[in-house]
């Protein structure tokens, strides 16, 4: 892939878009893409990268080589040193192994480890094998040495499809695992490769990790809904919904939410940065959102199950303005008027108990007497 | 005891009434000043554009500590959007609209208006209602209140809302996210969040004079008055609109604060408490005169009895 030279069939034009594409997603300044241009571009500066598989379906590789930017690809491979990587590698068996246990050694402390694929931890992980090494104690020693670990996908996250119960082989996520080294999770199936490339590219630049959130999630990726992005949100608000696959609503690109979409509940971006460089994602060609990225949404709830939006937003009309006429109030003269009446009720009360037979006593008496 | 004569009640009555007098003319140096020093929003109905963005952050920001929830409307069997038709005991703020025709509509958002004299403040038996001087901010303290809900009866904009659902309830109304936001921030949510700069926190004096300024500025395109400029005696939130006022549900109201009003006849009747000591005085005169028939025949079995003992 990459015997042409440095970055083959790159133009200097085509090169910076790309590094312009990561500094916007990274929510940099402007003046960043030239920063992040010289780190991708300073050869010895290139950090060694171990990708390791697991129990996966290369979907995670083959999404990051599907971009369509042809360019991209070939930057990736040489902007990172890619020491060990199963599917792409040119070598076989023990030759690449060798590299992988070179490696490992020559890049101690500094490599970063990509994980993808679930790790099987039942019956000693027997379930899972490459080299004849089970994946835990593989993952197990290349962490040793690892700068950082980036999961790759939700298999490397959460466990994904293989952790769903009965989970035969006991299938877990890295971080269930690996405890006391820093972990990215880029979840997703597959995740989005810009999201994988500005993390990379974010260690490049800064030799730090990108802050994270909760579910050790980038969160310059990660720190919003689908919902709160998405293009059918509009019908959302005004109440108009797609109620079944192929039906009225459904074409005329009503929201997806009665047809189960996860997207109130999916922290994700592909609301804004969509995939295959063609701006179309799941929900721009009418299926729900299934929340991939959230380890207990997808496969943990049907797709057809409705999600709850525990945070609701006001939907799209007014209440009206109530000009209903209060009544009056009290006016002056009937208040005087009551005034007065009430007064003289009092006086002539008043008078009328002065005027009244001298009280209980001769009631009294007059009690006793009949 | 003495008998009462006429002439003693005449100058008990006498001095009630320069007390009264008196009571008038002190009462009148402490007239009503505005502060404009004092922190408030300018709503610009003009500018606003609908979205609600200050109802959602105003009850995400607010919801825990304000107790506030959301306000589910009939048909929504799914619970996805929060309706409330009006101001209630789960909402501060609120967005409406005032449609006259198709041309000719308004926006409109309701929420404390924070007065310089505000009414529930005057009227609250347990001082639960308070107006910081300094920032201006009208504030409620649910420990203190007793649901009385007096406010509620007293605020000329009908702003205070009782929480009637609720085992434990509360006045619900804004207070500049005083708790929340302000402290944070330095501003309220609603402000904070508004895309179209329809909201403008700040001094009062800032408020009135960018006000001023966007009236002189646009001749015509506003109604040529700041609502809360002078209204009930100045109001910390104020409004400029396109259209009437009153059709935005915002009331006329004269200059006057009518808490000012109404404490200056209730401070002077009980001005060093003379008013209750001289009410009390006039009846236990009336008492007496009445007594003087019946005392001899109380006094007759007083000694009856004794002489039976």
């Amino acid at each position: 892939m990459t015997e042409k030279g440095l970055f083959p069939g790159v133009t200097r034009r085509d090169f910076m878009k790309t590094c312009m594409t990561v500094s916007a997603m990274l929510g940099l300044p402007y003046g960043m893409v030239t920063k992040v241009a010289q780190a991708a571009q300073k050869t010895d500066n290139r950090p060694t990268v171990i990708w390791l598989h697991f129990q996966e379906c290369t979907g995670c590789s083959e999404s990051l080589l599907r971009s369509t930017h042809p360019t991209v690809s070939n930057l990736i491979l040489d902007m990172i040193s890619l020491d060990y990587h199963e599917t792409l590698m040119v070598g076989s068996g023990f030759q690449a192994e060798k590299s992988l246990t070179d490696s490992l050694l020559a890049n101690k402390g500094n490599y970063i480890l990509v994980v993808e694929g679930a790790i099987p931890t039942k019956d000693n992980g027997i379930y899972c094998k490459v080299h004849g090494k089970t994946a835990m104690d593989s993952l197990k020693h290349a962490a040793e040495g690892a700068a950082a670990i980036i999961s790759m996908g939700t298999c490397a996250s959460y466990g994904g499809i293989q952790s769903v119960g009965p989970n035969p082989t006991g299938a877990v996520g890295v971080r269930d695992i690996i405890k006391e080294k820093p972990i990215i999770n880029i979840p997703g199936c597959p995740p989005n490769p810009y999201n994988f490339l500005s993390t990379v590219l974010y260690y490049v630049t800064f030799k730090k990790l990108p802050e994270l959130d909760q579910m050790g999630r980038p969160k310059f990726a990660f720190g919003r809904r689908i919902h709160e992005h998405c293009e059918r949100r509009p019908h959302f608000d005004a109440g108009r919904f797609a109620r079944a696959f192929g039906d009225e609503g459904h074409s005329q690109g009503y929201c997806l939410y009665k047809l189960g979409c996860k997207g109130p509940a999916t922290y994700a971006n592909c609301s804004v940065l969509r995939f295959n460089d063609a701006n179309v994602w799941p929900v721009s060609v009418g299926h729900p959102c299934i929340g991939c990225t959230e380890p207990d949404l997808l496969f943990k709830t049907a797709i057809a199950d409705k999600v709850q939006i525990h945070e609701p937003t006001p939907f799209d009309s007014y209440a009206p303005i109530d000009l209903k006429d209060k009544g009056k109030g009290p006016d002056p003269l009937t208040t005087g008027v009551i005034g007065l009446a009430a007064g003289a009720a009092i006086g002539a009360g008043a008078m009328m108990a002065k005027k009244l037979p001298d009280g209980p006593e001769k009631g009294e008496d007059h009690g006793k007497t009949e | 005891m003495a008998k009462p004569s006429r002439r003693q009640f005449l100058k008990i009555m006498g001095a009630t009434g320069a007390a009264l007098l008196a009571g008038k003319k002190a009462s009148a140096h402490e007239e009503h000043k505005i502060n404009n020093e004092t922190i408030g929003m300018l709503y610009d109905a003009t500018k606003c554009v609908g979205c609600k963005a200050c109802m959602s952050a105003c009850k995400r920001v607010n919801g825990d500590y304000g107790s506030l929830s959301y306000e589910r409307a009939k048909f929504d069997t799914d619970g996805l959007w929060d309706a409330p038709q009006d101001l209630s005991g789960s909402t501060r703020t609120l967005i409406k609209l005032f449609k006259q025709s198709e041309q000719e509509w308004s926006y409109v958002k309701y929420s404390c208006m924070h007065c310089q004299k505000p009414s529930c403040v005057s009227v609250c038996p347990v001082a639960a209602m308070t107006r910081d001087p300094e920032t201006g901010i009208v504030d409620y303290n649910k420990n203190t209140c007793i649901g009385c809900r007096y406010c509620q009866v007293a605020c000329a904009f009908n702003i205070p809302k009782f929480q009637w659902e609720k085992a434990i309830p509360q006045i619900v109304k804004c207070d500049l996210c005083k708790n929340t936001n302000l402290p944070k921030k330095g501003i309220s949510a609603c402000a904070e969040v508004c895309p179209a700069g329809a909201i403008k926190f700040g001094k009062r004096k800032d408020l009135l004079e960018e006000a001023e300024k966007r009236l002189q500025e646009n001749p015509g395109k506003y109604i040529n008055h700041i609502y809360g400029g002078q209204e009930v005696g100045g109001t910390n939130h104020i409004y400029l609109a396109s259209m009437q006022f009153n059709k935005l549900g915002l009331p006329t109201l004269k200059e006057e604060a009518p808490a000012e009003f109404s404490e200056k006849i209730q401070h002077t009747i009980y001005k060093g408490f003379i008013a209750p000591v001289a009410l009390y005085s006039t009846l236990c005169f009336i008492a007496v005169k009445n007594m003087k028939g019946h005392g001899e025949e109380g006094h007759d079995t007083k000694n009856d009895k004794g002489g039976h003992h």
